[in-house]
């Protein structure tokens, strides 16, 4: 497998080596080819849980039973919650673009550990089969995807393939965790000091930090929950001294990092695009390194803003309520480093840029938002409302998901040699665009107006509002169905492309050849000068 | 960063990194700290709510065998910090005793385990049980904390058993050698990692008085 | 890599922090027999931390390795620490 035998410029798309057809994808340890297998695994599911969505949607477009009864739409939103959280966006951005593009950015030619990573993108498809098989093995899960005790350990359905797919998916993320860092840490080019590294990077490595640290607890509470459910240990069932809230804290303790995972590597992507579509030096390199390393940080202790109705003291809700405020300070630094890295800059508006502006726009709603519930008195009214649907859309699929897309629409010539058509990349944009707003916008007035979460059924008051945001999601799943068509023919039968840099970029990764090869460099290049010096 | 180089020319799966491996079995040992530790938090949380019934549950527990385990555990994270300097200075047939006396005191530590828990169960103390329902909340709770965290502390023993067998057979195929170790150096890593836990685990739920 | 310089600890070193480690084993049990109320808890996570410091310190060499490793666990621990800080924020205020 050394170099004197591996032909020059194949691309790693073509390369044959030990095994071959499929068997070369799936026992690939090449970080682009696994890379790879994460996002195609991930359309297959994000497909599943937003054809989900939709039908919860359908279901919600008039009071009472109108497609599915109550026991349906607990499954239908836990599953949903389940796929689009543990298998979707947690792996996210760092599964696909960071195993593909991380190595690259430094300069190496593949991480730390490359079987490490097969085996995290094959623990990951065990843990999804495993979550799935509940739909043969006693139904469903029904407790929502935060599993809240105690009724995820009453609930007549099965609920252990759930847990424990959940529990195994969390390994998945511990190790490409443990990857990155020592990948960043070990193998990063001669004279890329860490302030010379490129900002995705940094906020891989920030992130990976969490998914090592946070994780574990998740696992933990996962396996507490099914021990609790098997055995009756008593650690949260309130009949034998245990507290419910108890497991609040630990499922949240993971749950709030856990957000820092789905958006730092998106707010990183966001960081590399805006200069090269700005053509300018991102404003503020340092400020968004350290406040990216700031948000992993705090972003540990603030958890209990999801659990302000729980029943925690009152000098918990203070605390929680003013760390959380602290937190939002690093992302808002972020957004203004983004704004005035565009500003006076040359614009370039393509289908990157536009999801990327759409994401400051989106995140910032989001993020907004965020501080109404984090606010003690405005919570109080809100939570467990829409208006909390409404805020983590924004913020997580607005957020992780529009980066995503952001991320997808930059590096996709690098990726598959191929480029997509423009012109249907722009219109599913602008569909999904105004879609994803008209679904979740009125969510937020819903939920002011006291409409709960989870509920099959609502007051007829709330009836036209519905309608509304179902209207909303058939458009924006029409936009998502352009930009996925569009993006999985070009693979295909787009226009061939072997120009190394079409965007006019300064990292690394602009170049390698289109697609790269098997090792990504010939020869490793040596780093002079900082990332984003336009001239 | 230059030696890394020299080995990159050759295709990646024949590069060696030693403190690359060192460094990524650290951070696989801090998500072992945080997983205990958030045991370690519950059951901060749960002494706290039920102090005396902690007391009198600590009391049924046998300090000596707690502290026989405790003894010849640390003596086992000795040995195989010897085993590693005598793998350094070349002494094959040391560092292969000390494993193996590792590797036994690991297994008395589990037939320890397995006499102790089963006097309990005998006794009646198991979640579940009528006698914790008897006894209430505190000690049923505790009792809950006593078999999840030293059943997993268990498993954790198993298998570090089954990374000391590996590594023994690595060393007797001269695999493992005074140039190359770090699969020996992980192993005692992770083997001083299951003292750690144990040597809060010991005082926490033995010695509380 | 085989060309870095590893510090071998003697056999002798273990020795000694074996002594150590098994000293506050000792102490941990004796200090159990005494009434100190609440310091008794105390006493014994101090005793623990100590041995826990120098299983940390000699066994896994923190003290001869890459001083990133120790920055690297205190931070771990820190975090920990503030977790089960933070936490107590609503129990023992409740």
């Amino acid at each position: 497998m050394s170099d004197t035998t591996t032909p020059k410029h194949v691309s790693f798309l073509e390369y044959q080596g030990k095994y071959k057809g499929i068997l070369g994808w799936i026992l690939s340890t090449d970080h682009k080819r696994v890379g790879l297998l994460y996002l195609y695994t991930m359309l297959v599911f994000f497909s599943l849980a937003a054809l989900l969505g939709l039908l919860m949607k359908l279901q919600m477009l008039a009071p009472g039973y109108t497609i599915m009864g109550p026991q349906t739409y607990n499954a239908m939103f836990t599953v949903h919650g389940i796929i689009m959280i543990f298998i979707i966006v947690v792996p996210g951005l760092p599964a696909v673009f960071g195993n593909f593009f991380l190595p690259i950015m430094i300069g190496a030619k593949d991480v730390a550990f490359p079987r490490l990573n097969l085996l995290s993108w094959w623990v990951y498809v065990i843990g999804i089969l495993v979550v799935l098989s509940s739909q043969f093995i006693g139904g469903w899960p029904d407790t929502g995807w935060t599993f809240y005790a105690p009724y995820s350990f009453q609930t007549p359905v099965n609920i252990l393939p759930a847990l424990f797919g959940a529990f195994i998916l969390g390994f998945s993320s511990i190790l490409t965790g443990i990857n990155f860092v020592v990948t960043i840490h070990r193998m990063r080019a001669p004279g890329m000091t860490w302030f010379k590294m490129p900002l995705f990077p940094w906020t891989l490595y920030a992130t990976a930090w969490i998914q090592i640290l946070a994780t574990p607890v998740i696992g933990i509470t996962l396996l507490l929950t099914v021990m609790e459910r098997l055995l009756g240990i008593g650690v949260f069932d309130p009949r034998l001294g245990g507290d419910p809230i108890l497991y609040q804290h630990l499922f949240w303790i993971y749950s709030h990092p856990a957000v820092y995972i789905m958006i730092l590597p998106g707010m990183g992507a966001i960081s590399e695009i805006l200069p090269v579509f700005s053509q300018k030096r991102i404003y503020g390199y340092k400020a968004i390194v350290l406040s990216s390393l700031a948000i992993a940080f705090v972003g540990y202790f603030v958890w209990g803003h999801h659990m302000f109705t729980s029943g925690m003291s009152g000098r918990a809700l203070y605390a929680f309520s003013f760390l959380t405020f602290l937190v939002a300070i690093p992302s808002a630094i972020k957004v203004f480093n983004w704004v005035a890295t565009m500003h006076k800059g040359s614009l370039n508006m393509q289908t990157p840029f536009y999801w990327a502006t759409s994401f400051i726009f989106v995140f910032m709603i989001g993020g907004l938002t965020g501080l109404v519930l984090g606010s003690l008195a405005t919570n109080v009214h809100v939570h467990d409302t829409y208006f909390v649907v409404a805020h983590f859309h924004f913020i997580v699929f607005g957020g992780t998901g529009y980066a995503f897309m952001a991320a997808l629409h930059y590096w996709y010539p690098k990726m598959f040699g191929r480029m997509y058509d423009a012109g249907w990349a722009n219109i599913g944009w602008a569909t999904f665009f105004g879609g994803f707003l008209t679904l979740y916008l009125p969510m937020f007035v819903l939920g002011l107006q006291g409409m709960p979460r989870r509920y099959y059924d609502y007051l007829p008051e709330f009836h036209s509002t519905h309608i509304i945001s179902t209207l909303g999601a058939i458009l924006m799943i029409a936009g998502a169905m352009i930009i996925i068509t569009n993006l999985v023919r070009s693979a295909r039968h787009g226009k061939k492309t072997t120009e190394k840099n079409p965007w006019g970029g300064l990292t690394l990764e602009w170049q390698t050849d289109t697609p790269p090869t098997l090792e990504n460099w010939e020869e490793i290049p040596t780093i002079n000068e900082h990332p984003y010096e336009y001239k | 960063m230059a030696d890394m180089e020299k080995h990159a020319e050759h295709s990646a799966h024949v590069h060696r990194d030693d403190e690359g491996d060192k460094l990524g079995m650290w951070l696989f040992i801090f998500t072992e700290l945080l997983l205990f530790g958030m045991l370690f938090l519950m059951y901060a949380v749960y002494r706290y709510k039920n102090p005396e019934a902690f007391l009198l549950g600590g009391k049924e527990l046998d300090v000596f065998m707690g502290t026989l385990n405790t003894v010849i555990l640390l003596i086992s994270s000795a040995t195989v910090a010897m085993s590693i300097s005598a793998i350094q200075k070349g002494n094959k047939k040391l560092a292969l005793i000390l494993l193996g006396i590792t590797l036994l005191i690991a297994v008395v530590f589990l037939v320890n385990k397995y006499f102790e828990w089963g006097a309990k169960i005998d006794y009646g103390f198991y979640p579940g049980s009528a006698l914790l329902h008897e006894l209430g909340h505190g000690t049923t709770l505790f009792f809950g904390l006593y078999y999840v965290m030293s059943g997993i502390h268990a498993l954790h023993i198993l298998i570090g058993i089954g990374l000391f067998i590996y590594v023994a057979m690595q060393i007797r195929k001269d695999k493992i050698h005074s140039t190359d170790y770090i699969w020996l150096e992980n192993t005692g890593l992770y083997w001083h990692l299951v003292d750690l836990i144990w040597i809060f685990l010991f005082p926490l739920f033995y010695l509380i008085h | 890599m085989s060309e870095e310089k590893h510090h071998i600890s003697s056999y002798k070193s273990h020795a000694f922090v074996l002594l150590a480690l098994l000293v506050l084993t000792a102490a941990s049990v004796a200090v159990t027999s005494l009434e100190m109320g609440p310091f008794n808890t105390a006493v014994a996570m101090i005793i623990a931390g100590c041995k826990a410091a120098i299983v940390l310190i000699w066994f896994m060499h923190l003290k001869f390795d890459n001083k990133l490793y120790a920055i690297f666990t205190t931070l771990v621990l820190v975090i920990f620490l503030l977790v089960l800080y933070v936490t107590f924020f609503d129990y023992s205020y409740r």
